[in-house]
Protein backbone atom coordinates (compact mmCIF):
# COMPACT_ATOMS: atom_id res chain seq x y z
CA UNK A 1 0.00 0.00 0.00
CA UNK A 2 1.13 3.53 -0.73
CA UNK A 3 1.24 5.66 2.40
CA UNK A 4 -0.69 8.91 2.70
CA UNK A 5 2.57 10.82 2.49
CA UNK A 6 3.53 8.97 -0.68
CA UNK A 7 0.16 9.71 -2.26
CA UNK A 8 0.49 13.40 -1.40
CA UNK A 9 3.88 13.46 -3.10
CA UNK A 10 2.57 11.62 -6.15
CA UNK A 11 -0.33 14.07 -6.39
CA UNK A 12 2.14 16.94 -6.49
CA UNK A 13 3.90 15.22 -9.41
CA UNK A 14 0.58 14.59 -11.17
CA UNK A 15 -0.15 18.32 -11.09
CA UNK A 16 2.74 18.82 -13.52
CA UNK A 17 0.96 17.02 -16.36
CA UNK A 18 -2.35 17.32 -18.20
CA UNK A 19 -5.19 15.63 -16.30
CA UNK A 20 -5.53 12.94 -18.98
CA UNK A 21 -1.81 12.07 -18.85
CA UNK A 22 -1.48 10.45 -15.43
CA UNK A 23 1.00 7.94 -16.84
CA UNK A 24 3.55 10.78 -17.15
CA UNK A 25 3.98 10.71 -13.36
CA UNK A 26 5.02 7.05 -13.27
CA UNK A 27 8.75 7.69 -13.00
CA UNK A 28 8.27 9.99 -10.01
CA UNK A 29 5.67 7.71 -8.44
CA UNK A 30 7.96 4.69 -8.68
CA UNK A 31 10.81 6.73 -7.22
CA UNK A 32 8.58 7.85 -4.33
CA UNK A 33 7.47 4.26 -3.66
CA UNK A 34 11.07 3.05 -3.79
CA UNK A 35 12.27 5.68 -1.33
CA UNK A 36 9.52 4.53 1.03
CA UNK A 37 10.13 0.77 0.77
CA UNK A 38 13.81 0.64 -0.19
CA UNK A 39 13.00 -1.27 -3.40
CA UNK A 40 10.08 -2.01 -5.72
CA UNK A 41 8.20 -5.23 -5.11
CA UNK A 42 5.64 -6.48 -7.63
CA UNK A 43 2.99 -5.27 -5.16
CA UNK A 44 4.48 -1.79 -4.89
CA UNK A 45 4.61 -1.51 -8.67
CA UNK A 46 0.99 -2.67 -8.91
CA UNK A 47 -0.03 -0.10 -6.28
CA UNK A 48 1.62 2.68 -8.30
CA UNK A 49 -0.03 1.45 -11.49
CA UNK A 50 -3.45 1.24 -9.83
CA UNK A 51 -3.14 4.77 -8.44
CA UNK A 52 -2.20 6.17 -11.85
CA UNK A 53 -4.83 4.09 -13.64
CA UNK A 54 -2.37 2.35 -15.94
CA UNK A 55 -1.77 -1.40 -16.53
CA UNK A 56 0.70 -3.04 -14.11
CA UNK A 57 2.90 -3.96 -17.06
CA UNK A 58 3.24 -0.29 -18.06
CA UNK A 59 4.69 0.52 -14.65
CA UNK A 60 6.83 -2.64 -14.57
CA UNK A 61 8.41 -1.93 -17.94
CA UNK A 62 9.44 1.52 -16.73
CA UNK A 63 10.75 0.10 -13.45
CA UNK A 64 12.81 -2.47 -15.35
CA UNK A 65 14.09 -0.11 -18.05
CA UNK A 66 15.64 2.61 -15.89
CA UNK A 67 18.56 1.37 -13.86
CA UNK A 68 18.06 3.38 -10.66
CA UNK A 69 14.96 1.35 -9.77
CA UNK A 70 15.51 -1.79 -7.73
CA UNK A 71 13.34 -4.82 -8.47
CA UNK A 72 14.89 -6.86 -5.66
CA UNK A 73 15.66 -5.94 -2.08
CA UNK A 74 18.93 -4.07 -1.59
CA UNK A 75 20.90 -3.14 1.51
CA UNK A 76 20.05 -0.17 3.67
CA UNK A 77 22.70 1.76 1.78
CA UNK A 78 23.15 1.15 -1.93
CA UNK A 79 26.54 2.46 -3.03
CA UNK A 80 26.81 2.96 -6.80
CA UNK A 81 30.33 3.76 -7.96
CA UNK A 82 30.70 5.33 -11.39
CA UNK A 83 33.40 3.49 -13.35
CA UNK A 84 32.90 5.18 -16.71
CA UNK A 85 35.78 6.80 -18.57
CA UNK A 86 36.41 10.03 -16.62
CA UNK A 87 36.13 8.19 -13.30
CA UNK A 88 38.17 5.25 -14.63
CA UNK A 89 40.98 7.64 -15.57
CA UNK A 90 41.06 8.80 -11.93
CA UNK A 91 41.15 5.29 -10.47
CA UNK A 92 37.52 4.43 -9.84
CA UNK A 93 38.74 0.83 -10.02
CA UNK A 94 40.80 1.45 -6.88
CA UNK A 95 37.71 2.80 -5.11
CA UNK A 96 35.68 -0.27 -6.12
CA UNK A 97 38.46 -2.60 -4.94
CA UNK A 98 38.74 -0.73 -1.66
CA UNK A 99 34.98 -0.98 -1.08
CA UNK A 100 34.94 -4.67 -2.01
CA UNK A 101 37.75 -5.28 0.46
CA UNK A 102 36.19 -3.23 3.27
CA UNK A 103 32.68 -4.63 2.81
CA UNK A 104 33.72 -8.17 1.95
CA UNK A 105 31.42 -8.33 -1.07
CA UNK A 106 31.78 -8.08 -4.82
CA UNK A 107 30.00 -5.53 -6.97
CA UNK A 108 26.34 -6.46 -7.27
CA UNK A 109 26.26 -8.09 -3.83
CA UNK A 110 24.83 -7.11 -0.43
CA UNK A 111 26.65 -7.52 2.88
CA UNK A 112 25.43 -10.34 5.14
CA UNK A 113 24.05 -7.83 7.68
CA UNK A 114 21.92 -6.26 4.94
CA UNK A 115 23.55 -2.90 5.42
CA UNK A 116 25.38 -2.27 2.15
CA UNK A 117 24.81 -3.14 -1.48
CA UNK A 118 27.72 -2.36 -3.83
CA UNK A 119 27.18 -1.47 -7.48
CA UNK A 120 29.05 -0.20 -10.49
CA UNK A 121 27.22 2.55 -12.32
CA UNK A 122 27.27 4.40 -15.61
CA UNK A 123 28.07 8.08 -16.16
CA UNK A 124 26.38 10.27 -13.58
CA UNK A 125 27.08 13.56 -15.32
CA UNK A 126 29.46 14.81 -12.64
CA UNK A 127 32.82 13.78 -14.16
CA UNK A 128 34.60 16.83 -12.73
CA UNK A 129 34.25 15.25 -9.28
CA UNK A 130 35.71 11.88 -10.29
CA UNK A 131 35.94 9.37 -8.80
CA UNK A 132 32.50 9.47 -7.24
CA UNK A 133 29.58 7.41 -5.99
CA UNK A 134 25.92 7.71 -5.16
CA UNK A 135 24.37 6.69 -1.83
CA UNK A 136 20.81 5.45 -2.36
CA UNK A 137 20.55 7.20 -5.74
CA UNK A 138 20.24 10.70 -4.32
CA UNK A 139 23.35 11.61 -2.37
CA UNK A 140 26.56 12.09 -4.31
CA UNK A 141 30.06 11.84 -2.85
CA UNK A 142 32.82 13.19 -5.05
CA UNK A 143 36.64 13.38 -5.22
CA UNK A 144 36.84 9.99 -3.49
CA UNK A 145 39.99 8.55 -1.98
CA UNK A 146 40.24 5.31 0.03
CA UNK A 147 40.51 7.50 3.17
CA UNK A 148 37.32 9.39 2.31
CA UNK A 149 35.56 6.08 1.65
CA UNK A 150 36.57 4.89 5.13
CA UNK A 151 35.18 8.04 6.73
CA UNK A 152 31.94 7.65 4.77
CA UNK A 153 31.54 4.01 5.80
CA UNK A 154 32.04 4.90 9.46
CA UNK A 155 29.48 7.66 9.17
CA UNK A 156 26.94 5.25 7.63
CA UNK A 157 27.69 2.56 10.20
CA UNK B 1 44.08 35.14 -23.64
CA UNK B 2 41.27 36.82 -25.54
CA UNK B 3 37.85 37.51 -24.06
CA UNK B 4 36.79 36.81 -20.51
CA UNK B 5 35.45 33.94 -18.43
CA UNK B 6 32.00 32.95 -17.28
CA UNK B 7 30.14 35.89 -18.75
CA UNK B 8 27.08 34.17 -20.24
CA UNK B 9 25.64 31.01 -18.63
CA UNK B 10 27.97 31.26 -15.64
CA UNK B 11 27.46 34.92 -14.85
CA UNK B 12 26.33 34.20 -11.27
CA UNK B 13 29.20 31.79 -10.56
CA UNK B 14 31.31 33.09 -7.68
CA UNK B 15 28.58 35.34 -6.25
CA UNK B 16 27.00 34.55 -2.87
CA UNK B 17 23.95 32.23 -3.15
CA UNK B 18 24.42 32.05 -6.92
CA UNK B 19 21.24 30.01 -7.50
CA UNK B 20 18.93 32.48 -5.76
CA UNK B 21 16.49 34.78 -7.50
CA UNK B 22 17.99 37.74 -5.66
CA UNK B 23 21.44 37.03 -7.03
CA UNK B 24 20.12 36.44 -10.54
CA UNK B 25 18.28 39.75 -10.42
CA UNK B 26 21.45 41.48 -9.23
CA UNK B 27 23.08 40.67 -12.58
CA UNK B 28 20.07 41.90 -14.55
CA UNK B 29 18.16 38.63 -14.54
CA UNK B 30 14.57 38.60 -15.87
CA UNK B 31 14.96 42.15 -17.27
CA UNK B 32 15.03 40.81 -20.81
CA UNK B 33 11.89 38.73 -20.30
CA UNK B 34 10.16 41.73 -18.75
CA UNK B 35 11.01 43.97 -21.70
CA UNK B 36 9.94 41.35 -24.25
CA UNK B 37 6.56 40.60 -22.73
CA UNK B 38 5.65 44.15 -21.71
CA UNK B 39 6.71 45.71 -25.01
CA UNK B 40 5.29 42.71 -26.90
CA UNK B 41 8.40 42.32 -29.04
CA UNK B 42 7.39 40.38 -32.18
CA UNK B 43 8.52 36.73 -32.29
CA UNK B 44 10.13 37.27 -35.69
CA UNK B 45 12.38 39.94 -34.19
CA UNK B 46 13.53 37.59 -31.41
CA UNK B 47 14.20 34.76 -33.83
CA UNK B 48 16.16 37.11 -36.11
CA UNK B 49 18.36 38.07 -33.16
CA UNK B 50 18.97 34.43 -32.20
CA UNK B 51 19.82 33.60 -35.81
CA UNK B 52 22.23 36.55 -35.97
CA UNK B 53 23.97 35.35 -32.79
CA UNK B 54 25.03 32.12 -34.46
CA UNK B 55 23.84 30.15 -31.42
CA UNK B 56 23.94 26.41 -32.15
CA UNK B 57 22.52 23.58 -30.07
CA UNK B 58 24.87 23.02 -27.15
CA UNK B 59 23.74 19.47 -26.43
CA UNK B 60 26.14 18.13 -29.02
CA UNK B 61 24.47 18.30 -32.42
CA UNK B 62 25.16 21.99 -33.03
CA UNK B 63 21.93 22.64 -34.92
CA UNK B 64 21.20 26.38 -35.38
CA UNK B 65 18.81 27.36 -32.57
CA UNK B 66 17.10 30.24 -34.36
CA UNK B 67 16.24 27.97 -37.27
CA UNK B 68 14.92 25.26 -34.94
CA UNK B 69 12.58 27.79 -33.35
CA UNK B 70 10.98 28.50 -36.74
CA UNK B 71 9.93 24.86 -37.11
CA UNK B 72 7.14 25.19 -34.57
CA UNK B 73 3.76 25.73 -36.23
CA UNK B 74 2.68 29.36 -35.65
CA UNK B 75 -1.06 29.15 -36.08
CA UNK B 76 -1.74 25.98 -34.17
CA UNK B 77 -4.76 26.02 -31.91
CA UNK B 78 -3.93 23.23 -29.46
CA UNK B 79 -1.29 22.84 -26.78
CA UNK B 80 2.40 23.07 -27.73
CA UNK B 81 5.35 22.14 -25.53
CA UNK B 82 8.85 23.33 -24.88
CA UNK B 83 11.39 20.98 -23.35
CA UNK B 84 14.81 21.58 -21.86
CA UNK B 85 17.18 18.64 -22.16
CA UNK B 86 19.18 18.50 -18.91
CA UNK B 87 19.60 14.72 -19.19
CA UNK B 88 23.33 15.00 -19.26
CA UNK B 89 24.75 11.48 -19.36
CA UNK B 90 27.32 11.54 -22.13
CA UNK B 91 30.54 10.39 -20.46
CA UNK B 92 32.76 13.41 -19.88
CA UNK B 93 29.89 15.92 -19.83
CA UNK B 94 28.97 17.83 -16.67
CA UNK B 95 28.36 21.43 -17.74
CA UNK B 96 24.55 21.57 -17.49
CA UNK B 97 24.81 20.34 -13.92
CA UNK B 98 26.72 23.51 -13.03
CA UNK B 99 24.20 25.77 -14.77
CA UNK B 100 21.44 24.02 -12.80
CA UNK B 101 23.20 24.42 -9.49
CA UNK B 102 24.73 27.88 -9.95
CA UNK B 103 22.35 29.67 -12.30
CA UNK B 104 18.97 27.92 -12.58
CA UNK B 105 17.01 31.13 -13.08
CA UNK B 106 18.80 31.85 -16.34
CA UNK B 107 17.47 28.53 -17.69
CA UNK B 108 13.98 29.54 -16.57
CA UNK B 109 14.26 32.96 -18.19
CA UNK B 110 15.64 31.47 -21.42
CA UNK B 111 12.81 28.95 -21.55
CA UNK B 112 10.20 31.64 -20.85
CA UNK B 113 11.56 33.71 -23.73
CA UNK B 114 11.48 30.64 -25.97
CA UNK B 115 7.92 29.89 -24.91
CA UNK B 116 6.81 33.46 -25.64
CA UNK B 117 8.50 33.30 -29.04
CA UNK B 118 6.94 30.00 -30.05
CA UNK B 119 3.53 30.51 -28.45
CA UNK B 120 3.99 27.80 -25.82
CA UNK B 121 2.27 27.75 -22.43
CA UNK B 122 3.72 24.61 -20.85
CA UNK B 123 7.27 23.34 -20.60
CA UNK B 124 9.38 20.68 -18.89
CA UNK B 125 12.98 20.51 -17.86
CA UNK B 126 14.10 16.89 -17.99
CA UNK B 127 16.94 16.46 -15.48
CA UNK B 128 19.39 13.55 -15.31
CA UNK B 129 18.33 11.27 -12.45
CA UNK B 130 21.78 10.92 -10.91
CA UNK B 131 22.20 14.63 -10.15
CA UNK B 132 19.44 14.67 -7.56
CA UNK B 133 20.75 17.67 -5.62
CA UNK B 134 20.54 19.77 -8.80
CA UNK B 135 17.00 18.56 -9.48
CA UNK B 136 16.03 19.88 -6.05
CA UNK B 137 17.84 23.17 -6.62
CA UNK B 138 15.90 23.60 -9.86
CA UNK B 139 12.60 22.76 -8.13
CA UNK B 140 13.36 25.44 -5.53
CA UNK B 141 14.19 27.97 -8.26
CA UNK B 142 10.84 27.19 -9.91
CA UNK B 143 9.05 27.79 -6.60
CA UNK B 144 10.84 31.11 -6.17
CA UNK B 145 9.94 32.18 -9.70
CA UNK B 146 6.28 31.23 -9.18
CA UNK B 147 6.05 33.22 -5.95
CA UNK B 148 7.64 36.22 -7.68
CA UNK B 149 5.08 36.06 -10.49
CA UNK B 150 7.69 35.08 -13.09
CA UNK B 151 5.93 31.80 -13.87
CA UNK B 152 2.22 31.05 -14.02
CA UNK B 153 -0.71 33.08 -15.28
CA UNK B 154 -0.36 36.68 -16.46
CA UNK B 155 3.36 36.98 -15.83
CA UNK B 156 4.40 40.43 -14.57
CA UNK B 157 0.87 41.68 -15.19
CA UNK B 158 0.90 40.89 -18.92
CA UNK B 159 -1.26 38.42 -20.84
CA UNK B 160 1.70 36.02 -21.09
CA UNK B 161 1.05 32.72 -19.30
CA UNK B 162 3.79 30.14 -18.90
CA UNK B 163 4.13 27.07 -16.67
CA UNK B 164 7.39 25.20 -16.27
CA UNK B 165 7.93 21.90 -14.45
CA UNK B 166 10.88 19.69 -13.60
CA UNK B 167 10.81 16.04 -14.68
CA UNK B 168 13.57 13.69 -13.57
CA UNK B 169 15.17 10.75 -15.32
CA UNK B 170 16.17 7.65 -13.36
CA UNK B 171 19.16 6.10 -15.04
CA UNK B 172 19.02 5.80 -18.82
CA UNK B 173 21.65 7.38 -21.08
CA UNK B 174 19.37 7.00 -24.09
CA UNK B 175 16.92 9.58 -22.71
CA UNK B 176 19.36 12.30 -23.75
CA UNK B 177 18.16 11.52 -27.29
CA UNK B 178 15.28 13.93 -27.77
CA UNK B 179 12.57 11.51 -28.87
CA UNK B 180 13.51 8.99 -26.15
CA UNK B 181 13.30 11.90 -23.74
CA UNK B 182 9.78 12.67 -24.99
CA UNK B 183 8.75 9.05 -24.48
CA UNK B 184 10.19 9.23 -20.98
CA UNK B 185 8.23 12.40 -20.13
CA UNK B 186 5.14 10.51 -21.22
CA UNK B 187 5.96 7.81 -18.65
CA UNK B 188 7.30 5.18 -21.02
CA UNK B 189 10.56 3.33 -21.64
CA UNK B 190 13.04 5.69 -23.25
CA UNK B 191 13.09 4.24 -26.73
CA UNK B 192 13.71 6.72 -29.57
CA UNK B 193 11.00 7.36 -32.12
CA UNK B 194 11.28 7.11 -35.86
CA UNK B 195 11.69 10.51 -37.47
CA UNK B 196 9.76 11.92 -39.29
CA UNK B 197 7.46 13.02 -37.84
CA UNK B 198 9.83 15.38 -36.03
CA UNK B 199 9.00 16.74 -32.57
CA UNK B 200 7.94 20.12 -34.01
CA UNK B 201 5.04 18.22 -35.56
CA UNK B 202 4.55 15.33 -33.14
CA UNK B 203 6.29 15.71 -29.79
CA UNK B 204 5.29 15.55 -26.13
CA UNK B 205 1.81 13.97 -25.77
CA UNK B 206 1.66 14.01 -29.57
CA UNK B 207 1.74 17.82 -29.70
CA UNK B 208 4.18 20.16 -31.49
CA UNK B 209 7.29 20.42 -29.31
CA UNK B 210 10.73 21.97 -29.34
CA UNK B 211 13.64 20.56 -27.37
CA UNK B 212 16.80 22.52 -26.64
CA UNK B 213 19.77 21.87 -24.39
CA UNK B 214 20.20 23.59 -21.02
CA UNK B 215 23.19 25.69 -22.10
CA UNK B 216 21.33 26.72 -25.24
CA UNK B 217 18.39 28.09 -23.25
CA UNK B 218 20.70 29.74 -20.73
CA UNK B 219 22.47 31.60 -23.55
CA UNK B 220 19.25 33.20 -24.79
CA UNK B 221 18.82 35.96 -22.15
CA UNK B 222 22.38 37.17 -22.76
CA UNK B 223 21.85 37.27 -26.53
CA UNK B 224 18.67 39.32 -26.23
CA UNK B 225 20.21 41.61 -23.64
CA UNK B 226 23.39 42.40 -25.56
CA UNK B 227 22.27 41.65 -29.11
CA UNK B 228 22.97 38.81 -31.50
CA UNK B 229 25.97 40.57 -33.02
CA UNK B 230 27.63 40.93 -29.62
CA UNK B 231 27.28 37.19 -28.93
CA UNK B 232 28.41 36.25 -32.44
CA UNK B 233 31.53 38.41 -32.05
CA UNK B 234 32.55 36.56 -28.88
CA UNK B 235 33.26 33.50 -31.01
CA UNK B 236 34.69 32.71 -34.43
CA UNK B 237 33.26 31.89 -37.86
CA UNK B 238 30.44 29.28 -37.69
CA UNK B 239 30.85 29.13 -33.91
CA UNK B 240 29.29 32.23 -32.42
CA UNK B 241 29.49 33.07 -28.76
CA UNK B 242 30.91 31.35 -25.76
CA UNK B 243 30.95 27.67 -24.83
CA UNK B 244 31.11 25.74 -21.61
CA UNK B 245 33.86 23.16 -21.65
CA UNK B 246 33.86 20.27 -19.19
CA UNK B 247 37.44 19.15 -18.68
CA UNK B 248 37.92 15.78 -16.99
CA UNK B 249 40.35 12.90 -16.74
CA UNK B 250 44.11 13.35 -16.39
CA UNK B 251 44.30 17.07 -15.60
CA UNK B 252 45.39 18.77 -12.39
CA UNK B 253 42.05 20.54 -11.86
CA UNK B 254 39.02 18.99 -13.58
CA UNK B 255 36.51 21.81 -14.09
CA UNK B 256 33.95 23.58 -16.18
CA UNK B 257 34.99 26.81 -17.84
CA UNK B 258 33.00 29.16 -20.04
CA UNK B 259 35.23 30.74 -22.66
CA UNK B 260 34.97 32.29 -26.10
CA UNK B 261 34.63 29.83 -28.95
CA UNK B 262 37.88 29.41 -30.83
CA UNK B 263 40.23 29.23 -27.85
CA UNK B 264 43.38 27.27 -28.74
CA UNK B 265 43.27 23.86 -27.07
CA UNK B 266 46.60 24.34 -25.21
CA UNK B 267 45.10 27.41 -23.47
CA UNK B 268 42.01 25.46 -22.47
CA UNK B 269 44.17 22.63 -21.13
CA UNK B 270 46.13 25.16 -19.08
CA UNK B 271 42.88 26.42 -17.49
CA UNK B 272 42.46 22.93 -16.05
CA UNK B 273 45.99 23.04 -14.67
CA UNK B 274 47.49 21.07 -17.55
CA UNK B 275 48.14 17.34 -17.68
CA UNK B 276 48.45 16.02 -14.12
CA UNK B 277 51.56 14.75 -12.37
CA UNK B 278 53.83 16.44 -14.91
CA UNK B 279 53.05 13.75 -17.45
CA UNK B 280 52.76 14.04 -21.22
CA UNK B 281 49.48 14.25 -23.10
CA UNK B 282 48.59 11.13 -25.05
CA UNK B 283 45.11 11.75 -26.43
CA UNK B 284 41.92 13.76 -25.99
CA UNK B 285 38.28 12.98 -26.63
CA UNK B 286 37.14 16.55 -27.33
CA UNK B 287 33.34 16.32 -27.28
CA UNK B 288 32.15 13.47 -25.08
CA UNK B 289 32.70 9.72 -25.40
CA UNK B 290 30.74 9.43 -28.65
CA UNK B 291 33.15 11.50 -30.77
CA UNK B 292 36.44 10.25 -32.25
CA UNK B 293 39.53 10.27 -30.03
CA UNK B 294 42.28 12.68 -31.16
CA UNK B 295 46.03 12.00 -30.63
CA UNK B 296 47.90 14.66 -28.65
CA UNK B 297 49.96 16.19 -31.48
CA UNK B 298 46.83 16.81 -33.57
CA UNK B 299 44.78 18.04 -30.61
CA UNK B 300 47.40 20.62 -29.65
CA UNK B 301 46.87 22.26 -33.07
CA UNK B 302 43.09 22.57 -32.67
CA UNK B 303 41.07 25.55 -31.57
CA UNK B 304 37.90 24.89 -29.59
CA UNK B 305 35.16 25.55 -32.13
CA UNK B 306 32.93 23.44 -34.37
CA UNK B 307 35.03 23.78 -37.56
CA UNK B 308 38.53 23.31 -36.17
CA UNK B 309 37.69 20.13 -34.25
CA UNK B 310 36.25 18.65 -37.45
CA UNK B 311 38.79 19.91 -40.00
CA UNK B 312 42.00 19.79 -37.97
CA UNK B 313 41.09 17.21 -35.35
CA UNK B 314 38.98 14.82 -37.41
CA UNK B 315 36.52 14.70 -34.54
CA UNK B 316 33.59 16.76 -33.27
CA UNK B 317 33.05 19.46 -30.65
CA UNK B 318 29.95 17.64 -29.39
CA UNK B 319 28.89 18.99 -26.01
CA UNK B 320 32.36 20.43 -25.31
CA UNK B 321 33.28 17.52 -23.07
CA UNK B 322 37.05 17.31 -23.08
CA UNK B 323 38.38 14.00 -21.73
CA UNK B 324 42.14 14.17 -21.24
CA UNK B 325 44.36 11.07 -21.27
CA UNK B 326 48.01 11.05 -20.24
CA UNK B 327 50.86 8.90 -21.53
CA UNK B 328 50.11 6.05 -19.10
CA UNK B 329 46.58 5.48 -20.47
CA UNK B 330 45.90 1.96 -21.70
CA UNK B 331 43.84 2.60 -24.83
CA UNK B 332 42.61 -1.00 -25.06
CA UNK B 333 41.22 -0.99 -21.54
CA UNK B 334 39.74 2.47 -22.06
CA UNK B 335 37.94 1.29 -25.19
CA UNK B 336 36.81 -1.82 -23.31
CA UNK B 337 35.06 0.40 -20.73
CA UNK B 338 33.48 2.64 -23.36
CA UNK B 339 32.24 -0.31 -25.40
CA UNK B 340 30.66 -1.83 -22.30
CA UNK B 341 28.84 1.46 -21.70
CA UNK B 342 27.16 1.48 -25.12
CA UNK B 343 26.25 -2.20 -24.80
CA UNK B 344 24.73 -1.54 -21.35
CA UNK B 345 22.82 1.54 -22.51
CA UNK B 346 21.51 0.34 -25.89
CA UNK B 347 17.72 0.50 -25.58
CA UNK B 348 17.38 -2.76 -27.48
CA UNK B 349 15.02 -1.52 -30.13
CA UNK B 350 17.19 -1.87 -33.26
CA UNK B 351 18.93 -5.17 -33.97
CA UNK B 352 22.24 -3.73 -35.30
CA UNK B 353 22.70 -1.73 -32.08
CA UNK B 354 21.30 -4.27 -29.60
CA UNK B 355 23.38 -7.13 -31.00
CA UNK B 356 26.26 -5.10 -32.40
CA UNK B 357 27.15 -3.20 -29.23
CA UNK B 358 27.43 -6.47 -27.29
CA UNK B 359 29.49 -8.02 -30.07
CA UNK B 360 31.88 -5.05 -30.14
CA UNK B 361 32.31 -5.17 -26.38
CA UNK B 362 32.94 -8.92 -26.27
CA UNK B 363 35.64 -8.68 -28.93
CA UNK B 364 37.34 -5.67 -27.28
CA UNK B 365 37.14 -7.45 -23.92
CA UNK B 366 38.73 -10.55 -25.47
CA UNK B 367 41.67 -8.43 -26.67
CA UNK B 368 42.00 -6.70 -23.29
CA UNK B 369 42.08 -10.11 -21.61
CA UNK B 370 44.96 -11.16 -23.85
CA UNK B 371 42.88 -13.61 -25.85
CA UNK B 372 42.49 -11.57 -29.01
CA UNK B 373 43.24 -12.62 -32.57
CA UNK B 374 44.75 -10.39 -35.24
CA UNK B 375 41.61 -10.73 -37.39
CA UNK B 376 39.60 -9.22 -34.50
CA UNK B 377 40.71 -5.74 -35.57
CA UNK B 378 39.10 -6.15 -38.99
CA UNK B 379 36.09 -7.76 -37.34
CA UNK B 380 35.64 -4.75 -35.05
CA UNK B 381 35.86 -2.40 -38.03
CA UNK B 382 33.37 -4.50 -39.98
CA UNK B 383 30.83 -4.72 -37.13
CA UNK B 384 31.20 -0.98 -36.44
CA UNK B 385 30.59 -0.09 -40.08
CA UNK B 386 27.52 -2.32 -40.13
CA UNK B 387 25.98 -0.62 -37.08
CA UNK B 388 26.61 2.94 -38.30
CA UNK B 389 23.68 4.48 -40.11
CA UNK B 390 21.46 1.44 -39.63
CA UNK B 391 19.63 2.39 -36.44
CA UNK B 392 16.78 4.70 -35.45
CA UNK B 393 18.96 6.96 -33.32
CA UNK B 394 22.61 7.92 -33.03
CA UNK B 395 23.52 5.56 -30.18
CA UNK B 396 24.59 2.92 -32.70
CA UNK B 397 26.96 5.35 -34.42
CA UNK B 398 28.12 6.54 -31.01
CA UNK B 399 29.13 2.98 -30.09
CA UNK B 400 30.97 2.48 -33.36
CA UNK B 401 32.90 5.77 -33.30
CA UNK B 402 35.24 5.08 -30.35
CA UNK B 403 36.02 1.60 -31.70
CA UNK B 404 36.94 2.89 -35.15
CA UNK B 405 38.92 5.89 -33.90
CA UNK B 406 40.81 4.08 -31.14
CA UNK B 407 41.92 1.38 -33.60
CA UNK B 408 42.75 3.96 -36.27
CA UNK B 409 45.02 6.04 -34.04
CA UNK B 410 46.36 3.44 -31.61
CA UNK B 411 46.48 0.25 -33.69
CA UNK B 412 49.97 -0.77 -32.50
CA UNK B 413 48.65 -0.94 -28.90
CA UNK B 414 45.88 -3.29 -29.96
CA UNK B 415 48.31 -5.40 -32.02
CA UNK B 416 50.72 -5.64 -29.09
CA UNK B 417 47.93 -6.87 -26.81
CA UNK B 418 47.03 -9.52 -29.38
CA UNK B 419 50.62 -10.64 -29.94
CA UNK B 420 51.83 -10.57 -26.33
CA UNK B 421 48.64 -10.92 -24.32
CA UNK B 422 49.40 -7.75 -22.36
CA UNK B 423 49.78 -4.01 -22.68
CA UNK B 424 52.84 -2.53 -24.37
CA UNK B 425 52.83 0.15 -21.65
CA UNK B 426 54.04 -2.38 -19.10
CA UNK B 427 56.62 -3.88 -21.46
Amino acid sequence: MLSKQAIAKIDRELSKYPADQRRAAVMSALRIAQVEHGWLSKEAIADVAAYLGIPDIAALEVASFYNMYELEAVGKYKLTVCTNISCMLRDAEGIVEHLEHKLGVHCGETTADGKFTLREGECMGACGGAPLLLINNHEMREFLTPEKVDVMLEELN
Amino acid sequence: MSGSFNQVCFRTVGLPNPASLKTYRSVGGYEVLKRIITEKIPAAEIIAEIKLSGLRGRGGAGFPTGLKWTFMPRNYDGEKYLVCNSDEGEPGTFKDRDILRYNPHQIIEGMAIGAYTMGVKTAYNYIHGEIWAEYEIFERALDEARVAGLLGDNILGTDFTFNLYAHHGYGAYICGEETALIESIEGKKGQPRFKPPFPATYGVFGKPSTINNTETFASVPYILQHGGQNFLDLGVANSGGTKLFSISGHVEKPCNVEVNMGMPFPELLALAGGVWKGRKLKAVIPGGSSVPVVPADIMMQCTMDYDSIVKVGGSMLGAGSVIVMDETTDMVKTLDRLSYFYYEESCGQCTPCREGTGWLWRVVRRIAEGKGRMEDLDLLTDVSNNISGRTICALGDAAATPVLSFIKHFRPEFEYYIEHGRSMLKA
